[in-house]
Order: C-alpha cells, then sequence, then structure tokens
C-alpha cells in the first residue's frame, strides 16, 4: 500500500494543493486569483518532480488499478506543462475582462488530477473514474464565464455530449466486463487472446472505442468540438486543446495496445477510419471558417487524425509516433492559442474573426510571423518542426505494412495546407485591418517566443532526446 | 571533414541563412546591400568550390557529417554534377537582387530575407546527401516562394501562389511515403548507399510513380504544368529567374539523383511514359507559346518545352542524352533567367507585359535589342550558344534510343525558333506603337551589368563547354554503368555499312545506301 502511494504522488500532492488552494479562495476570495494561479503552477511542478520514471522508479499499484510506467510519465510530463502553461497564458486573458475567478486554477489542477489518472489507468473502472474527473472539470471551464451565453451554451453542449460518451463507454465496458470477466486491461487481453474475439467482445470494443474517441474528438465523434472551442473563453479553449487531448490519446493507445492487443486486427479498422475521416473532415470543414477558434478546432480534429494512423500501425514505433506527434502537437497548439489570446481590438475587446488577422506582418512583423510558423508547423511543412512528427507516424505505417494508409493519409494533408495557408495569407497578402491593441502581456509573449523556436528548424536538434523519451514510454506497453 | 579544412558547404548554407536573419532587422537601403553582399560571397564561395573541386576525383567531395538529427543526418556532399547547378544558383542570385532593387518597392528587407532563405534551401537541395534532409530542403522552397509570389506578386498572385503551393505538394508527399518505404527497406538514409541498393524491380514500379509525381511537377511535364504559367506571370521578376533558372531544375537534378539510378528497371519500363509527356510537351506547348500575348506567360510555355529536352535527353540511357539533359538544365536556367530579366527591363519602365504595346525597341533601345536578341538565340539553340550544345546532345541521345523520338522532338526546335523569332519581332522590329514604348530609355548600368554577365556565360556554354561538361563527366559515367542493365534496346543500332566501290553493280548499291546515306555512326556506339 505505502508503495502504491508513492506511485499516485503526483495525484495526491495536486489533491492536496487543489484542496488547500479551494480554502484559499473560498476565504480571500478572488483578489487572490494571481497568488492561486501562480500557487498552481507550482504545485504542477512539483508533482512533475515526484513522475514515477523521472527520478522515483515506475512501478504498477492498487494490484495493477494504477500503472505508473514510461508511458505515463511522458504523458503526464506533457499534461502537466500544457496545463501550467494555459494557466499562465490565463491570468493575463481573464484580468482584462473583470474577473479571474480564483475557482480557475483550481478546476485546471483538479482536471489534471483526473487526467494523471487516465493516462495511469491499468483498469477500465480507473479509466472511467479519471476520465470523469477531468470532464466535470472541463464542463465548468467551458461555461466560466458565466455571463457570457457563448460560454454557457458551450458549457451545456460539452456537458450533454460527453455524457452521453461517458455512457457509451460505460456501457463498453460493461460488455467487456461481462464477456471477459474482467476490468483489468491485461486480463482483458488475456481474455482476448485466448479463443478470438466473441461478438460480445467486439461490442464492448467498439462501445469503448467509441466513447474514448468522444474525448479526442475523431470523426465521426467530433461533433462538440467546434462548438465548445469557439464557445469556450480563449484559454479554455488553449487548454482543451492541449492537455486532455494528450490524456484521451494516451488512453485510447493504452486500452487499444495493453488491452486489446490481441484483437488488433479488429480495432485498427476502426482507427483507420477514424483517422482518414479525421483528417479529411478536419481539413474540409475548416475552409469555410471565418471565426479562428472554430478553425483551430478543426486543426485539432485533422491533428488527431495523423496521430490516429500512428496508433493504427499497432507496433511500438507507431505508439511512440503518437507520443512524439502529441508532444509537438501541444506546443505547436498552444501556440496557436496564445496568439488568439493576444487579438483584440483597439478597445481591448478579443477578437476572434480571421479577417481581423489582415495585414496583420505590416503592424505586427513578430506575431504575425509567431503565428505564421504555427501554421506551417501545423501544416506539416518542412523545414518546420511539425513535419517532423507527421513524419514518425508515416514511418510506422509503413514499417507496419500500411504503405498505403500512410500514402492516403498524406494525400489528406495537402487539404489541410490550404486552410493553414489561407491565415499566412490574411496576414501577409491582403491590406491591413484596423490594428490590434498593443500588448503588454511580456510573459505571454515569451511563451509566443519559446513555442515558435520549439516549432522552428531548431526543434530538430531535440529529436534525438524527444525519441529516446518517446522510444522509453511506448516500450513500456509492448 | 573534407580536403579543405573547413566546412565550406555548410559555410555557404550558412551565409545567406544569416543574411536573412540579419536583413529582418534593417532598414530598406541595408538589406538591399546585404543581401547582394552576401549572395555575392556566396558567388565567391561558389568559385572557389569550384576550382577547388578535384575532377576525376572521388565521386562525393567536400563530404560533411554530422549525425545530429537522430533519425537522420546533418550529411552533406557534391559531385561534378551538383557542383555545376550550384554555380548556377549561386550565380543568379546576386543577379536575382540586382533586377529587384528598384523594381520592388515596398517591404523590402522581408523580400530580401526570402530570396535569401530561398537560396539556402535551393543550395542545400543541391548539397543534401541523406535523403531525407534532401526532402525537408527540396519542401521547404515551397515557403518563400509562396511568400514571393503572394506579396510581391502581380494581380492574380494570391491564386498563383496557392496554386503554385498546393500543386507542389502533393506531387511530392507522395515522394516522401516512398523514401520512408526505400529507407525501412535499404536500412539507411545516406543517397550514396541508397545509389548502389538494388531495390526489387516490382517495387521500382511504384517507388518510380512516386518520385514521378514529385519530379514531373517541378519540372514541370506536360499535363501537370498548369501551375508553371500562373506561378511565372505572377512572379515579381526575380521570382521568375529563380524559378525559371533553378526550381525547374530541381526536377531534372531529382531524376539524375534519385530516379534514374535507384530505380534503373521501373526507368526502362516507363520509358514510353516519359518519352510521350515530353514529346507532348515539346509539340502542344510550342503551339501554345506561339499564340500568347502575355511575354512572361510565352516564356513560361517554353520553359516547358526546353524542359521536355531534359527529360527526353535523361531517358535516352546514353551519355549523349545525359550530358545534353544536363546542359540544357544549365543554359536554360541561364537563358530562360535572362529573357524574364529582359522582359522586366521592359516591365519596369511601361508596366505592362502585353506584346502589342511594345515594338521597335531596336531604334530606341539598342544595347537591350542586341542582348535580347542574343538570349533569344540562346533559347532557340542557335550554334555558339549553350542552348544548341544541350539540344542537339540531348536529341543525338534521343536518336539513339528512338529515332522517332527525336523525330519529333526536332520539330520543338523550328517551332521554338517559330515562337521566340515572332516575340522578337513584335517587340524590337518595326515602328513603336505605343510612344511609351518608342520613348523609354535603354539598359542603365545595374541591367547591363546583369544581363551582360549572363550573357557571357551562355557564350562561353556554346563555345566551349567542356569547362561545365568535365565535372560531370565521371558522375554521367557512374549513372552509365548503373542504369546500363536496364537500357531498353533502340531502334538506330546503326552498323558500319561495307561501303560498295562506285564501279558495282546497280542491284547491290540500293541495298547500302541507307547505311552509306546515314551518318555513319561508329559500331558499338553503345
Amino acid at each position: 500500500m505505502g508503495n502504491s502511494l508513492t506511485l499516485t504522488l503526483p495525484e495526491v500532492v495536486l489533491s492536496l494543493s487543489s484542496l488547500a488552494l479551494l480554502m484559499v479562495a473560498a476565504y480571500a476570495g478572488d483578489r487572490t486569483s494571481r497568488v492561486v494561479s501562480w500557487l498552481a503552477i507550482a504545485s504542477l511542478l512539483v508533482a512533475a518532480l515526484f513522475i514515477p520514471g523521472i527520478i522515483a522508479p515506475t512501478g504498477i499499484g492498487f494490484d495493477g488499478l494504477f500503472v505508473a510506467d514510461n508511458f505515463a510519465a511522458f504523458s503526464k510530463v506533457l499534461i502537466y506543462i500544457a496545463a501550467a502553461a494555459s494557466l499562465i497564458a490565463a491570468s493575463g486573458w481573464f484580468s482584462r475582462g473583470g474577473v479571474f475567478r480564483a475557482e480557475y486554477p483550481i478546476l485546471i489542477l483538479l482536471s489534471s488530477v483526473g487526467m494523471g489518472m487516465m493516462v495511469s489507468a491499468g483498469d477500465l473502472l480507473t479509466l472511467y473514474i479519471g476520465l470523469e474527473l477531468q470532464s466535470l472539470s472541463a464542463y465548468v471551464l467551458a461555461s466560466f464565464q458565466r455571463q457570457d451565453t457563448r460560454s454557457a451554451e458551450a458549457g451545456l453542449k460539452y456537458f450533454v455530449l460527453g455524457a452521453l460518451a461517458s455512457g457509451i463507454l460505460l456501457y463498453g465496458v460493461s460488455l467487456l466486463y461481462g464477456f471477459t470477466g474482467s476490468t483489468m486491461l491485461s486480463e482483458i487481453s488475456v481474455a482476448l487472446g485466448r479463443d478470438g474475439v466473441s461478438t460480445g467482445e467486439l461490442f464492448g470494443l467498439v462501445f469503448v472505442m467509441a466513447g474514448i474517441a468522444f474525448k479526442v474528438s475523431a470523426v465521426p465523434f467530433h461533433m462538440w468540438t467546434p462548438d465548445v472551442y469557439e464557445g469556450a473563453p480563449t484559454p479554455v479553449t488553449a487548454f482543451f486543446a492541449s492537455a486532455p487531448k494528450v490524456a484521451a490519446m494516451a488512453l485510447l493507445t493504452r486500452v487499444a495496445i495493453e488491452g486489446m492487443g490481441p484483437a488488433t486486427f479488429e480495432w485498427r479498422q476502426i482507427v483507420i477510419f477514424m483517422a482518414l475521416a479525421s483528417t479529411v473532415l478536419g481539413g474540409v470543414a475548416a475552409i469555410g471558417q471565418p471565426n479562428i477558434k472554430r478553425l483551430l478546432a478543426y486543426s485539432s480534429i485533422n491533428n488527431v487524425g495523423f496521430a490516429l494512423i500512428g496508433l493504427a500501425a499497432a507496433t511500438r514505433e507507431g505508439v511512440a509516433s503518437v507520443l512524439f506527434y502529441m508532444a509537438v502537437y501541444v506546443v505547436m497548439t498552444l501556440g496557436s492559442f496564445f496568439c488568439v489570446l493576444r487579438m483584440r481590438d483597439a478597445a481591448g475587446n478579443p477578437v476572434e474573426s480571421i479577417a481581423s488577422l489582415s495585414g496583420l506582418s505590416r503592424n505586427r512583423p513578430g506575431f504575425a510571423a509567431a503565428l505564421a510558423i504555427f501554421m506551417f508547423s501545423l501544416a506539416g511543412i518542412p523545414p518546420l518542426f511539425g513535419f517532423w512528427p507527421k513524419f514518425l507516424v508515416f514511418n510506422a505505417a509503413v514499417q507496419a505494412d500500411l504503405t498505403w494508409l500512410a500514402a492516403v493519409g498524406i494525400a489528406t494533408s495537402v487539404i489541410g495546407a490550404y486552410y493553414y495557408l489561407k491565415i499566412v495569407k490574411t496576414m501577409y497578402f491582403d491590406e491591413p485591418a484596423p490594428a490590434y491593441e498593443p500588448s503588454t502581456d511580456r510573459l505571454g509573449g515569451a511563451l509566443i517566443m519559446a513555442a515558435a523556436l520549439f516549432v522552428s528548424p531548431l526543434g530538430y536538434f531535440s529529436i534525438p532526446l524527444i525519441d529516446r523519451a518517446a522510444q522509453n514510454a511506448a516500450g513500456s506497453l509492448f | 571533414m573534407n580536403s579543405l579544412g573547413f566546412p565550406i558547404l555548410s559555410l555557404m548554407l550558412a551565409v545567406p541563412m544569416v543574411a536573412a536573419i540579419a536583413c529582418l532587422f534593417v532598414g530598406a537601403n541595408a538589406a538591399r546591400w546585404l543581401a547582394l553582399g552576401a549572395t555575392l560571397l556566396d558567388f565567391l564561395l561558389g568559385i572557389f568550390l569550384w576550382s577547388a573541386f578535384e575532377i576525376g576525383g572521388a565521386q562525393w567531395q567536400f563530404t560533411e557529417f554530422a549525425p545530429v538529427f537522430g533519425r537522420f543526418a546533418w550529411a552533406l556532399g557534391i559531385d561534378g554534377i551538383a557542383l555545376m547547378l550550384i554555380m548556377l544558383s549561386v550565380f543568379l542570385m546576386p543577379i536575382c537582387i540586382a533586377a529587384s532593387w528598384s523594381s520592388i518597392e515596398h517591404r523590402i528587407p522581408e523580400y530580401m530575407a526570402a530570396f535569401l532563405f530561398m537560396e539556402t534551401l535551393m543550395l542545400g537541395v543541391f548539397m543534401a546527401q541523406d535523403i531525407f534532409l534532401f526532402y525537408i530542403f527540396f519542401e521547404a522552397g515551397l515557403i518563400p516562394m509562396y511568400l514571393i509570389i503572394g506579396i510581391w506578386g502581380g494581380k492574380e498572385r494570391v491564386y498563383a501562389s496557392y496554386k503554385f503551393f498546393l500543386y507542389t505538394l502533393l506531387g511530392s508527399v507522395l515522394m516522401l511515403v516512398a523514401m520512408l518505404w526505400m529507407v525501412n527497406n535499404a536500412g539507411t538514409t545516406f543517397i550514396p548507399n541508397l545509389l548502389t541498393y538494388d531495390f526489387p524491380p516490382e517495387a521500382q514500379t511504384w517507388l518510380w510513380l512516386a518520385f514521378f509525381a514529385s519530379f514531373a511537377v517541378k519540372l514541370p511535364m506536360w499535363p501537370v504544368h498548369t501551375w508553371l504559367p500562373d506561378a511565372h506571370v505572377q512572379a515579381p521578376t526575380a521570382g521568375s529567374v529563380i524559378l525559371a533558372g533553378v526550381l525547374l531544375k530541381l526536377g531534372g537534378y531529382g531524376f539524375v539523383r534519385f530516379t534514374l539510378p535507384m530505380f534503373p528497371e521501373a526507368s526502362a519500363q516507363f520509358f514510353w511514359l516519359v518519352m510521350g509527356l515530353s514529346l507532348v510537351a515539346i509539340v502542344y506547348t510550342s503551339l501554345v507559346a506561339l499564340v500568347q500575348k502575355d511575354m512572361k506567360k510565352l516564356i513560361a510555355y517554353s520553359s516547358v518545352a526546353h524542359m521536355a529536352f531534359v527529360s527526353i535527353g535523361l531517358f535516352a540511357f546514353n551519355r549523349q542524352g545525359l550530358e545534353g539533359a544536363l546542359i540544357v538544365m544549365l543554359s536554360h536556367g541561364l537563358v530562360s533567367g535572362a529573357l524574364f530579366l529582359c522582359v522586366g527591363v521592359i516591365y519596369d519602365r511601361l508596366h505592362t507585359r502585353e506584346i502589342d504595346r511594345y515594338g521597335g525597341l531596336s531604334n530606341n533601345m539598342p544595347a537591350y535589342a542586341t542582348l535580347f536578341l542574343l538570349f533569344t538565340m540562346a533559347s532557340v539553340g542557335l550554334p555558339g550558344t549553350g542552348g544548341f550544345v544541350g539540344e542537339f546532345l540531348s536529341l543525338l541521345g534521343a536518336y539513339e534510343a528512338n529515332s522517332w523520338v527525336a523525330l519529333v522532338a526536332t520539330t520543338g526546335i523550328i517551332l521554338g525558333a517559330a515562337y521566340m523569332l515572332y516575340l522578337y519581332w513584335r517587340v524590337a522590329y518595326g515602328t513603336a506603337r505605343n510612344p511609351d514604348a518608342a520613348a523609354m530609355p535603354d539598359l542603365n548600368k545595374r541591367e547591363l551589368a546583369m544581363l551582360g554577365s549572363i550573357a557571357a556565360v551562355v557564350l562561353w556554354m556554346g563555345v566551349y563547354p567542356e569547362s561545365f561538361l568535365a565535372p560531370m563527366r565521371n558522375d554521367v559515367g557512374l549513372l552509365l554503368t548503373r542504369i546500363e542493365r536496364a537500357n531498353p534496346p533502340g531502334d538506330a543500332a546503326l552498323v558500319r555499312g561495307s561501303g560498295a566501290p562506285a564501279a558495282a553493280g546497280a542491284a547491290q548499291h540500293g541495298a547500302s545506301a541507307t547505311a552509306t546515306a546515314a551518318h555513319p555512326a561508329p559500331a558499338g556506339s553503345h
């Protein structure tokens, strides 16, 4: 038991600190929001130090319910970084709009606890609890600007569809439990491998996949994404697009590889379909979007599709490529959203239309260059670093004898390139629109710069480092 | 490390790169001088590179290798073919900067930076010795070119820039999948190793098609050439020069570096596909060029026709064809670049590219008319210019491979003469149709220097092509030994005729007439 607790130290640290911060917020009120926010970032840092696999050894806790392996460690590091970055971005943004409520950082912390449990789940029930903890915090965050009807609508939509997804997932879990006799991933795997995949098990598998697909917002379970991304306050959208995507993708990978390894043939078809449907729809549907947040929502659908190609390979190389993909994806997406956070008209009101970016390169060359770098990188054009994770997932597909999938997938990436180019075109080719308000948020600027440098060609120097970590992490699933 | 003791290739990549970044932080005039300085410095380094290149020495010289990227390496090295194309790039770059000196009026620092980035990426393509490094440089060139066309282009610039970007991107992504397959199959990313690896013939077919999709778009070959006229017409003058001068050569370079030596069997298998498309291109685009009203469009279509001589020569599978194709690449790079500059010169004065608006320029712009005539003749392929050497060798090779190909391709020379002379006639001869055109001043010193330096090299290449052929000879030989096993049999296998004495019977005479009448090629010329 003691060992199990040490394995869950990051979650323990985050839970205790969120409870403590909740007390601070309750008694000291919204005046302390900034302090609470920084303390939350600090606790994320501390929690990151305790992740098994960083300093402490990895292991399996609570008789297999909680797995703290390298795979979980890699995902958690990413999740905590993304959560901390979106906290930093949020404090500047909300304080401009009037109220920055102290509950915000606490909800992010609780959500991070849930995400940590998701990526460490060795059992379908741990998985479910982690997922719900993450989702419930997210529902609240989506409707965080209570006075804004769009935000409230986003929260409600997210809740209803998310609850539906949870229901589907839970139904799949119950089917799997009924037909395999266990909720443990390792035992399900044994049961699936024993005598082939029965119809009941197949149904369970499909429902579980569908439930998780909602969370990664893969087509055809993506419809909530554009609405929620558009309606939620921008810092919340930045958070949604980054950390929970990593968690859900890691969860899907673990369930597919560790729990359903023997049924690879069955789930591979689902994953391939979702991958291609996401890359195509994420590309086509984004073309006509006038709102940058909606566009980035489709961009995240598109990117998830590419990551799923790596999962479809179902090899160690494939899993490593998914992890690498998520690492670069998080930086690119957060960078883009940080840029969106700075889009305010002369009166200081946030603007979200792509048209308002017109001619940005003349008023704000640095800002435009950074956003252009993120766009080219999301499109996967070398020499920007966004090319590399795409390269890896296609490489994994080719190695797994899915060359046709790589060829089709890479061809669909051209569709996506079109709308990323559209943003660059708006900023560079068009006549200037009214200038944005000059930004005073130096910290945000520094974050944008760091992200832009990471996705610039300089990022290639980090390949050996990230590659080793991702390979190690992937190795723990095989 | 190489024999020089310092990494000259990395240095040549770094100079424009550093200058590009610096350009973004300085004013307009400083950016111009900085760009000119950097490109001239790179040109000097290029001359030094050429002089240090050991002809007949190792195949790969000045090699550098640093495995800093994990999956692939910073591996650079050049052979003679790459050397010549590098020289072409570094020679054209300062001219491009000079051509933009006053014609680009806004956002000059960004413009210069885009060009300098472009130079780094183009040189990188020719220097890369790692297949993925090659791909990165190859693809990355899209970004600066997209910006150059889109920001500083003409009226339809946005459409043209999108078309350019998406067309070439779609072409090259399939090549990436093929590269991944090859690397997984061969277990190496190092191009010299891949060059000696024999891929199974049935896989070659697919790999060949994937590479072809990319290089055919770049070259460009009919029917995937349609992006080129749009891009050329809309791009600023210097953009057209670099597009025609160097970027199109990436397609030809790709055929030489990858398609032929790595997939010889498939190359032979698709002999007729390449020849067929090239012949259609020669005849069709020449006819299209004949009716153009826009000067840039005319030259753009003529580029498609000339590049078809490259593909014909390359797939002729013999030395004459290969060397001819390479010379066509070099001479077309210079000549089409120069022609675009010629258009740019008068466009800067009258701001129209419509042929009908000009006329009688030889009266008021004699120096311009002379140089324009020289480049027109070089484009037609007049002996004494580089164009003749390349096209003649290329046709010679084609004749050896298949006489029908040579027959149809030769009509391209005639058609080429027709549309180029027709263009020249309408622009330079007769009387001015427009008082504005008649009042245009002749070349200034800057323009004279630009066009004059290209003219000198074009004549040099026409009179003494050995300077350019010598560095490439060994590499062409190596390529030939590699593709020989797949060489499809030609229909023109000439043998020395027995040559009956004049007094011999009339019956015997008829039989050997064909053999003696045709130029008797030495036996065993294969």
